[in-house]
Order: C-alpha cells, then structure tokens, then sequence
C-alpha cells in the first residue's frame, strides 16, 4: 500500500515493467508473483537463511527425529534409526509399570499446579490493584517478580535451603515443639514442596499481564455500576472479572498445553531416588532412560507420547474455549 | 471521589496486611541464605541463623574462592553467555526484521514456521542425539546454536520494526542504502532500545541455564558455574547420605552452598533494579503483539 501512494518507487525497478507484469503474470501469476518477489527483495530473503537454517535444524529435524520411536537406533548410527520396528516401543512402555507409576506423578503435579499456581497471579493482581500508593505498588511488584529472574538451580538451592535440617522452616517446628522433618527425603512432601516453589517462583511475575489487562479497563464501566449500586466487591465481580477474562483464558489455555511437560528442570533439581515415588515424572524418566541408560528409541517413544498428548490438550483447550467465552490462540 | 465506605477501609488494612506477607515471603529465603553465607558452622547448624549472619566470619568465602575450579566455571559463564547472546542477537534481529517487512511474498510462511515451533517441539531424546551426532558436544556451540532463537523475543523484536516509521527506511533507500544497509545504518541506531532489551533478555537466561551445559559438557572444568551448583546441590542431599556421621561434613556443604548460591545470584541482583522495567515492558510489548 505505502508503495503505490509515493509517486517515485525505488529507482531499480521501472513502473511500466510493474505495471506489466500482472498481465503478464495472469497465466501463472504464482510463479511470476514469486519471481518479481525475489528480484525485488532477494536481500531480504537472504538475511532470512541463516535463521530458517536454525529452525530446519534445531527444531524440525528433532520432530522428524522422533521417528527413531519406531525404529531400533543404534549409537553412531543414524540419527533416524536403523530398522522399523513399528510400535514396539509403545508396547514396551505401556508394559512398564514405571511408565505409569511417572504418567500418574506427572498428572498430579501437573494437576496440582495447575490448580494452585495459576489462581495465585489472578488473585494477587486483584489485591495490588487496589493499592492506592503507587509507590508502594511499585515495590511490592518489584519485590515479587525478582525470584522469576534467578537460575532454577538457585531456586532449587534455596528451596532446599529453606527445608534442611537447620533451615527456617525446621527451626519453626522445632519452636512449636515439633519433631525436624527431612522434607527432602520424604516422598510424602515432594508435590507440596513443588508446588511451593512453584508458587514462590512465580506468582509475582505472572500478576504482570493481568495488571496490564487491568489498566485497560474502561473507568466508565466502574462509574456505571456504581451508579447501579454495585458495592465493591460486585464491581469486582461484574466488571473486573469479565474484563480480565480474555487474559485469564488465554493463559489458562497456554497452562493446560505445557500440563504434561511439568517443570523438569526443577523436578531434576530437587528429587532423588528416595523420592521417586511421587517425584519422578514422564520428562524425568524419558531423561534417565535415554540420557542415563542410552535406551534412546524407548525413551523417544515415551517423549513423543507426551508431546502428543501436550498438542490435544492445548488445541482442545483451545477449541473449547473459542466455543464457550470466544477467546482462543488462533 | 466517594468517602471510602468503612468496609472498605477494613480492606485497604487487610490488603496491606496480605502484600506485607508477600514481600517478606519472597525476600526471607535471601535474607536467609545471605546471612548463613557470613555465618559460623556451629551457629548455622544450631538453627539460629535467620535474618542476621551469626558468628560473623568469611571462612566459607575463603574456601569458595581458593577453589579454582569455581573460578573456571564462573568464566565459562560469562564466556558461555557473551557467544551464546551473541549468536542469538544476530539471528533473532536478522529474521525479526525480515518478518516486519509487511509487503514481503511468504512472510505469513515464514511467521508460521517460527511460531509453529512454540507449540510443538522435537523432545529431548531426538535433540540429544541432533546435538551429539554434529560434533557439538563439549563445545560452546551445543548452548549456543540449539538455543539460538527465542520466538517470544523475535515476535517482541518483530512489533518493534514494524511501528518504526517506513518512509525513514524508504528515503534511505532511495539514497542508495541496500537492504543491509538500511538494517544496520538506519533501522539498528532507531532499535537501541528493543536491542538493549533483547541483549538483557537472552544473557540472564544463558547465564541463568545450567541443563544444555548438564547435558553437552563431559568434563567438570567446561561447565558453568550454575552446573557448580548443581552439583553442590546434589552432592549434599543425593541418595539419603544425611546420616550423623557426615553430619559436620554436611553442615560444611551447606555452608558452602549458601556462598555460592549468592556469587552466581550476584550479577543477576546488581542489574536488577535496573533492567526490571525492561523486562517488564518488553513482556507487555510481545503478549500484546505476539
């Protein structure tokens, strides 16, 4: 559009040949369409090459990859495998009871997660938003989104930190008369502690995108209910609430698709194999089996499966909510 | 405005009440953890290290720093995140601006192939064997190259090119400026910002990962220091060894942890007050453009 509006176009390229070209073009305008395209903007195509050789490489050469789950590969042998051996794979982990013992760890933490870390961002952004001083707003957000910024290995070591034996929280206990707990070592505490950390991690930092929904909140809707005699707290709940809720929706949906990749890096951290029972789940397990033990076509089957089951759940996710509340991805 | 309803300022007292507990939730693990770092063995393992270092001493600073091959992962850090940045800022801005090019033919293609990439991804298993089978294990290339485009960051990057004004580039071009030309003379010096901010972006997370090192580094003196830690971590507490007799050694340990979780926390705190705002800026900026 810009270029038909200024009168003289970049000197390479003469206006009768532009003015031709798409009668010229109307037999194959495709391929014309293309030609005229490169001509004119190969530079640009060209500083495009090095990056798409970035993801032809790292990331769509792995999903063709994956086809190593149904082929037997062998170490030094091709990165695709060396024979079809089609689901035998899946039928191995199907057979395992660790793959089931890390599917039901994984859906609940994920689960838990879910239902514990995606409410707190919500509810804390309602409370700051009723900050009068901006000031101390400001603190408050500055303090809560600095543990988002640090490495998860320190996350994970003061976490651990926090639970030893002669850390704050056993001192607490030991206050009120309570026996020290090796919440480390007991499978027992694990999710607790996960989700905790979770929660420490990253509450602060997900109040972000809610606060900014809310200051796009039209000020005349709360005049509005006001003057219909809504008190506080119905003003919350018929106008702030439905304001954010195309935020909360969208990041519900994201919530659900990375459901079964619960956090694996903190998972790796902060279990041990006394632990496993409740901590080990399908990302951490597919680690030790291909990484740790070189099973690595039984291990691509079991990460295929839950990235698979990853993509129906964030295009269900999806297409639920563009059939209920109308807000979707795409 | 209305006079606040009394109700109203019972909640204004309870509100401030529950962010006080938020703050101090999220600030006492490092209050915590600096004052052990200072702290005295006996006193840290007697629980009575909380806010204030106890027992004073910088033993376990003389310790971490004595040991050398601390300090040879902490330069593979900084190393590790000046190339990794780097690489990432080349290609991040070089497809970023091809994409902001509204008129370009296979632009939505090439938007598509970029963002398809968010939603479903290779897995670890055919990554590993990628990165191993091209010979770039124990190099700086398996943390660079596999990580070297963020597509939140080039949809940020990509907003940005678009809402600078397009005659600048248009007379730039007229006077004779190529393509490159135009990127690195006209369009770069206008992008100081998002570059900044893109710059900080991708060194805090390459200084802040440790699982590509984990995975790709064979040999303990090429790791990063947040590996270090990691294995301090793990070496305290794997397998259940907390039994008496390695009680002292286990205090020791984790004495030493506190030390160096604040060393490798330590640059990431100085800029923090800082860059804060850019990072929160530039979030807002791709949530509403992505």
């Amino acid at each position: 559009m810009s270029t038909s509006t200024t009168p003289a176009p970049p000197g390479t390229q003469d206006p009768p040949a532009a003015r031709a070209a798409p009668r010229r073009g109307r037999r194959t305008p495709a391929r014309t369409g293309w030609r005229r395209a490169l001509r004119r903007d190969w530079q640009l195509y060209s500083l495009a090459i090095l990056p798409l050789l970035f993801f032809l490489v790292f990331r769509y050469l792995p999903m063709i990859g994956n086809v190593i789950a149904f082929r037997r590969f062998e170490p030094g042998g091709s990165i695709f495998g060396e024979e079809w051996v089609g689901l035998r794979y899946v039928q191995m982990f199907l057979d395992d009871p660790t793959f089931w013992q890390v599917f039901r760890n994984t859906l609940w933490i994920g689960g838990l997660t879910l239902l514990f870390c995606f409410p707190v961002p919500i509810v804390l952004a309602l409370l700051l938003n009723e900050v009068r001083r901006r000031s101390l707003k400001r603190f408050v957000q500055s303090v809560s989104y600095l543990p988002h910024f640090l490495s998860i290995v320190i996350v994970a070591g003061i976490t651990m930190q926090m639970l030893a034996g002669d850390g704050p929280v056993n001192h607490v206990l030991g206050r009120l008369g309570h026996e020290p707990i090796r919440f480390i070592q007991e499978p027992e505490w694990f999710r607790a502690i996960y989700v905790g950390s979770e929660i420490w991690q990253t509450a602060g930092w997900g109040t972000i995108l809610y606060l900014a929904a809310l200051t796009t909140i039209d000020e005349d809707l709360y005049e509005a209910a006001r003057i219909d005699g809504a008190n506080r707290w119905q003003q919350i709940w018929h106008v702030t609430l439905p304001g954010i809720r195309p935020t909360m929706v969208t990041l519900l949906i994201l919530n659900i698709g990375t459901f079964m990749a619960v956090g694996f890096e903190k998972v790796l951290l902060l279990y041990n194999p006394l632990t496993y029972p409740t901590a080990d789940v399908i990302s951490t397990y597919v680690y030790r089996a291909g990484v740790e033990s070189n099973s690595f076509s039984y291990a691509a089957a079991i990460g295929l499966f839950e990235a698979v089951i990853g993509l129906f759940l964030i295009t269900s996710a999806n297409q639920l909510s563009r059939r209920t509340v109308g807000t979707s991805l795409w | 405005m209305v006079k606040p309803s009394r109700s109203y300022r019972v909640f204004q007292g309870v509100n401030g009440v529950i962010l006080t507990l938020v703050v101090l939730v999220t600030l006492y693990p490092f209050a915590n953890i600096l004052a052990r770092s200072f702290s005295g063995e006996r006193q840290i393992r007697a629980g009575e290290v909380a806010l204030l270092p106890k027992g004073f001493n910088l033993t376990t600073y003389e310790i971490v720093f004595q040991d050398s091959m601390f300090w040879r992962n902490y330069g593979n850090t900084v190393l590790y995140t000046v190339v990794a940045t780097a690489v990432a800022m080349v290609l991040t801005t070089c497809y970023a601006y091809v994409l902001s090019k509204k008129h370009l033919k296979g632009r939505g293609v090439l938007v598509g192939i970029a963002v398809f990439t968010m939603f479903f991804t290779g897995g670890l298993i055919p990554n590993y064997i990628l990165v191993t089978s091209l010979g770039l294990k124990n190099s700086v290339w398996a943390i660079a190259l596999p990580n070297a485009i963020s597509v939140f960051n080039l949809l940020v990057m990509k907003a940005f090119f678009e809402n600078l004004p397009a005659e600048l580039e248009e007379a730039a071009q007229i006077d004779g400026l190529s393509t490159y030309g135009v990127l690195l003379r006209i369009v770069l010096p206008l992008s100081k910002a998002v570059v900044a901010t893109m710059v900080l972006f991708y060194s805090v997370s390459f200084w802040n990962s440790w699982f590509s090192a984990f995975l790709y580094m064979d040999r303990t003196d090429l790791m990063p220091v947040t590996v270090y830690l990691r294995n301090l971590i793990q070496g305290a507490t794997g397998g259940g060894n907390a039994g008496a007799g390695t009680e002292q050694l286990s205090q020791v340990g984790a004495n030493i942890q506190s030390v160096t979780i604040v060393l490798t926390a330590l640059p990431i705190l100085c800029v923090y007050p800082f860059v804060q705002r850019y990072f929160v800026s530039g979030v807002m900026l791709g949530a509403v453009k992505g």
